[in-house]
């Protein structure tokens, strides 16, 4: 008896042995989330905590230390300047890279329509239409699925709108940015987050 | 002779053969009948330790590269990180170059195909990606996509001396810096020694030299080194190891560098016999470890930081440095006691730098050489201007003149940002 609930245990561990050391993490994070959340609300989870941390870093880190009591200065090119420290958007794409090199299974990024660095315009067929329907439909989000190589995934794209005055300043003054109009409370663009389907 | 002997030397030598060759890939650590072709610059000293990159099946380590150039690509702010490529949306430019790989650019093993910097690409990969730049950038039509990294403007990985901003702020300056100065050296405050600790007379002159260096101002007697566990018996030879204890962050860069990287990995010293610049006949079978550049006891290191050089290195940049500027100013500096306008070998080659608060001197030689505009704001711009500075780099003639005349390259990078800044 106990030999055969060896070799049964056997039976069963072994395939499954193999199909988690060979899965890349990458497929592995995503196809567990999707099977018990929705990806739409995994990804609205997933915007709630990048917005409010970024939040958190312009109102009180940026906006009281920056602005207001003048103790550090945040700069494009912070790693540069004597107490320079990075814009909110800047501290966005840091904490992306440092959350990509964890393989969490998911990625996102900071796009416009009229971005200041121009690979971060939107590239593929849904992330323009998601970038046009968030600009157009004030307080909505974009919900999506895509083809990119041989992969599917859900894309959704949330507006990414001007929360203080140090956003649309630079994004006015920057040579390279293709506005200098932009308003407070206006959407300057979008962040989208891709999950993998299965 | 029979033909039954003929095959028993048959037999014996096809077994010694096979037992040879056998020992030799499967068990022996130098494997060097199966280095299926040469190595770049950057790797042939370690070469023999196949381990360093490869798995036991000949396969790449999947971080063979970053095990030992992650910081480097971190410290100069690496302009195209593998993160970038691992997005999704960026699949079409990684069906044009797998950027995500060191391997796409950096083949090893390919002599024929490998350029300056061990790039093994044709030097127009940039247009894989920057094809339109000529549209977005009125100064750069019409440039050809093989001279981005070329001209003295980009680089691939480090652009912490390049970038628009940078340049606009160095613009305009004069080619020789008014207030040109050398990081000064840090020196431990603690009462200095004067009896040495070993339990026998000391010699003279060992004595005077080391009474008169850093280490004895510092605290450090002979046991220190001599006799560091105090359970083990005197040695008079030093290893590198003792030294590190002490000297953490240099030992970091000699073992990063062309001089340390072969004792880091575990093989025997490297010697002058076995570089691939020109070196002096009779330095050949020197081997290279802390004391060879910091003679014992003395540790001077005005001597460190030329005269060990040249007693190695005997190429036309080496060669020629003793008849350039930089060298007359060293000269006047040693002279006057002062530190203000030498230049030696090692303020370009092994820097002053601050590092995590404090003032360390870059041992990796090759970190202000990959590619040489890494030098500019370490070691350049402590004395010249960005625009003299960058088009000194560019100037290959130059460089082999040891420095001695003006650049005849003009760079024009500068001009290009201050245009687009007035726009």
């Amino acid at each position: 008896m106990r030999i055969k609930t060896f070799v049964a245990s056997l039976l069963v561990a072994t395939p499954l042995l193999f199909t988690s050391c060979s899965k890349p993490a990458e497929a592995s994070a995503p196809a567990a989330a999707a099977d018990s959340v929705a990806p739409e609300k995994m990804a609205d989870a997933l915007f709630a905590v990048m917005k409010g941390t970024r939040t958190a870093y312009t109102k009180h880190v940026i906006a009281r230390l920056g602005k207001e009591k003048k103790l550090i200065k945040p700069h494009e090119k912070w790693e540069d300047k004597e107490n320079g420290v990075m814009l909110p958007a800047q501290m966005f794409r840091y904490a992306r890279d440092l959350a990509m090199e964890q393989n969490p299974g998911f990625t996102y990024s900071l796009q416009s329509e009229w971005p200041i660095n121009s690979q971060n315009a939107p590239k593929t067929p849904k992330e323009k239409e998601g970038l046009q329907f968030i600009g157009k439909n004030p307080g909505k989000n974009f919900y999506g699925k895509e083809t990119l190589g041989d992969k599917t995934f859900f894309t959704a794209v949330y507006p990414d709108v001007a929360v203080s005055a140090a956003c649309i300043d630079c994004h006015n003054d920057h040579k390279d940015s293709p506005r200098d109009d932009f308003k407070m409370g206006e959407v300057m663009g979008g962040v989208v987050i891709r999950i993998p389907m299965k | 002779m029979t033909k039954f002997k003929w095959f028993i030397v048959w037999l014996i030598m096809t077994v010694s053969a096979s037992a040879f060759l056998g020992y030799q890939m499967f068990q022996a650590e130098e494997k060097p009948l199966f280095i299926p072709n040469e190595t770049t610059h950057g790797h042939y000293q370690i070469e023999m330790k196949c381990s360093a990159c490869h798995t036991p099946n000949m396969g790449v380590k999947q971080d063979a590269c970053i095990t030992c150039h992650s910081q480097d690509l971190k410290d100069g702010q690496d302009s195209h990180p593998e993160n970038k490529f691992n997005d999704p949306r960026n699949f079409d430019m990684i069906a044009k170059l797998d950027a995500r790989k060191c391997i796409t650019c950096h083949t090893e093993h390919s002599p024929h195909t490998t350029g300056d910097m061990g790039v093994t690409l044709p030097i127009d990969y940039c247009a894989a990606c920057h094809e339109s730049i000529g549209e977005e950038r009125e100064s750069h039509k019409n440039l050809k996509f093989d001279s981005c990294a070329t001209a003295g403007c980009h680089n691939y990985h480090d652009n912490k001396a390049l970038y628009e901003d940078f340049l606009i702020k160095h613009y305009d300056q004069k080619d020789h810096l008014e207030n040109a100065k050398e990081i000064p050296l840090e020196t431990k405050k603690q009462k200095a020694l004067t009896k040495p600790d070993a339990d026998f007379i000391v010699d003279p002159q060992t004595h005077h030299d080391w009474s008169s260096t850093a280490h004895a101002k510092g605290g450090v007697n002979c046991k220190d080194c001599h006799q560091p566990d105090a359970q083990l018996p005197w040695s008079d030879k030093v290893s590198v190891s003792t030294c590190q204890d002490c000297h953490e962050d240099e030992y970091k860069g000699f073992s990063e560098g062309k001089h340390g990287m072969r004792l880091a990995a575990g093989l025997t010293p490297m010697t002058p016999g076995q570089a691939r610049l020109d070196m002096k006949r009779d330095a050949a079978h020197k081997e290279l470890n802390c004391i060879s550049c910091h003679s014992d006891h003395r540790f001077d290191t005005k001597v460190a930081a030329v005269d060990a050089c040249l007693r190695c290195h005997s190429d036309d940049h080496s060669l020629n440095y003793k008849q350039s500027p930089h060298f007359n100013f060293w000269q006047i500096d040693h002279l006057t006691k002062q530190n203000n306008k030498g230049v030696s070998c090692a303020t370009c080659h092994m820097p002053r730098v601050k590092k995590h608060g404090k003032v360390v001197v870059e041992h990796n030689q090759n970190a202000t050489l990959r590619p040489n505009e890494k030098m500019i704001r370490t070691s350049c711009l402590k004395c010249h201007s960005l625009q003299f500075s960058i088009n000194a780099l560019a100037d290959k003639e130059l460089i082999e003149k040891n420095f001695k005349g003006r650049p005849t390259v003009h760079v024009e990078s500068l001009e290009w940002a201050k245009q687009r800044e007035k726009k």
